[in-house]
């Protein structure tokens, strides 16, 4: 297997190891859970664990085309659905456990909660903004929906914004755990943005302005 | 050219097989125990301090919080803001370990007739020492039920000898950046500072705990001595305390400080006052598993038929 190229079979194993990969977090959930080893706290332990593995996901998925920007290779993109599916995975067992463990379907206090609380309504609207992602991920819909499923699927910079921002405004006072969460998608969105304005000059000025151009940092 | 020269050794010293075989023996173990050592030094298990706990001689029990379960000492001690030693809950047990509690000496200075110094001795002296079974309620949405052993504030307070003008007392943490790690990264304004209205400060309920369960103070949760006022969110409860210093003016928190659209200087449990950016109308008691369901908050944390009067006509919303 090359950097560069890789076959189809290669691509199936790479996806299968990333999958059970992408599980570990879960079963080590379940692993600390039987030994009794989810801190005094364990619900809010599941809760900031699972929150925690969404925004990874999240952030690997956005990682994939900066990848290719930076370096050409471009068969990562194919490991793109994966990991915004894993993170939708796990916003699910996040979300699943905030209604439940810790709030037992109190839906008059959930719903007061939602509203009231600014860094809860934040990471509520990621939550239901990454839904219709979600169900349109599959091949069938995303022929179907053509050019309009490239702009449904834009919502994910937007999903990855609320979702730092959800972290931020949990924490008391230490910010730096949410903050090197900020710089990685600050750098994985500034990637992109600088790419465009490059390619948008290059267009612009034909190739003599193209070479002459310096970047802007 | 070399010639190999015939060993000159006597077989007398030659390591006879046993002792060899033993020598092995002995690494393999020493290896062992120094990875035991590695591994249980990763543990932020209560267990590891289990032989330096140490009974505190002498105490009476008391009715207060009598029919309350318990937290386990486990939890209690494991699980704990303490931000000079880091600011995960997690963090103090671990980092607190090497802190040295004694000798200790506590400055009492400001309005009082004349500053003193007084030694952690003489202040497990100033009063008989009392169990008091006490509610915590913290900022976050979680509480425990504490046995704190300690004195009433009131004696210490008196000991002090404060003048007329004395009108709140602030209590000042220990920020000694050798011992206490957290105290290198400035997330806080160190060292941290609390404080009190003299009322509050000389009402029964609040004490200075010297111990809990029975044991001293581990150095986790405020070792040698740290402030408790039960009706108050638990941050109000400074540890490591070095000085006690009586002022006229209110003074200003550390978590005032921080962000004070979010943190007054009464931080009274309550439910109808919402902190910005999360809810206090229900708590979450710790060691109830996964399926137990939250409970209601009570105002002043269920002290309101003791405390009530203190705020007797103050708006507790502008007042929070």
């Amino acid at each position: 297997m090359t950097l560069r190229q890789i076959s189809r079979q290669q691509l199936f194993r790479l996806k299968a190891f990333l999958f059970l990969l992408a599980l570990l977090p879960l079963a080590r959930l379940f692993w600390l859970g039987f030994n009794d080893n989810l801190t005094a706290n364990p619900i809010e332990f599941i809760e900031r664990s699972t929150g925690t593995w969404a925004l990874i996901c999240l952030l690997v998925a956005l990682a994939l085309t900066p990848v290719r920007l930076v370096s050409g290779i471009s068969w990562p993109i194919q490991l793109r659905r994966m990991a915004g599916l894993f993170m939708f995975f796990y916003a699910c067992l996040h979300f699943a456990t905030y209604l439940w463990l810790d709030h037992w379907f109190d839906w008059n206090e959930i719903s007061k909660h939602i509203i009231e609380h600014p860094y809860v309504l934040v990471g509520f609207s990621a939550f239901v903004l990454s839904i219709p992602l979600a169900l349109t991920s599959n091949n069938t819909l995303m022929r179907r929906l053509g050019s309009r499923w490239k702009q449904l699927h834009y919502a994910v910079y937007l999903i990855a914004a609320l979702g730092v921002l959800h972290f931020w405004w949990l924490v008391k006072k230490d910010i730096r755990e949410p903050l090197v969460y900020a710089i990685i998608l600050a750098v994985l969105l500034g990637i992109r943005v600088y790419y465009r304005y490059k390619k948008y000059h290059v267009v612009n000025a034909g190739p003599k302005g193209a070479i002459s151009e310096k970047p802007i940092a | 050219m070399y010639i190999a020269k015939k060993p000159d050794i006597p077989s007398s010293e030659i390591t006879p097989r046993e002792v060899f075989e033993n020598r092995r023996k002995f690494l393999k173990a020493a290896g062992f125990s120094v990875a035991a050592g590695a591994i249980s030094s990763m543990l932020p298990s209560a267990v590891l301090a289990a032989n330096e706990r140490q009974k505190i001689a002498g105490f009476s029990k008391t009715a207060y919080g009598k029919d309350e379960k318990l937290t386990s000492y486990e939890d209690v001690t494991t699980y704990n803001n303490f931000y000079e030693f880091g600011t995960d809950k997690g963090d103090p047990v671990v980092h607190a370990r090497l802190f040295k509690p004694r000798p200790w000496t506590v400055s009492i200075e400001g309005e009082v007739k004349k500053p003193k110094q007084i030694s952690i001795e003489d202040i497990f002296k100033i009063a008989p020492l009392e169990e008091r079974i006490y509610r915590m309620r913290c900022v976050e949405g979680w509480s425990m039920v504490i046995p704190w052993v300690g004195l009433p504030l009131a004696n210490l307070i008196k000991y002090a000898e404060p003048t007329a003008n004395a009108k709140y007392v602030e209590f000042i943490s220990l920020a000694d950046p050798r011992q206490m790690a957290g105290v290198r990264i400035p997330v806080l304004d160190w060292p941290y500072t609390e404080g009190l209205r003299m009322d509050e400060a000389m009402h029964p309920l609040t004490i200075m705990a010297v111990g809990l369960y029975g044991e001293v103070l581990p150095n986790q949760n405020g070792a040698p001595m740290r402030l408790v006022v039960p009706w108050k969110y638990g941050f109000k409860g400074g540890k490591s305390i070095v000085r006690i210093r009586f002022t006229e003016q209110m003074p200003v928190s550390t978590w005032m400080k921080a962000s004070p659209k979010e943190y007054g200087f009464y931080a009274n449990v309550n439910p109808k006052v919402s902190h910005p950016r999360w809810s206090q109308s229900s708590e979450r008691r710790i060691g109830g598993g996964l399926l137990s369901p939250r409970i209601k908050t009570q105002l002043f944390n269920g002290y309101a038929d003791e405390v009530g009067q203190l705020y007797a006509g103050m708006d507790l919303h502008k007042n929070f």
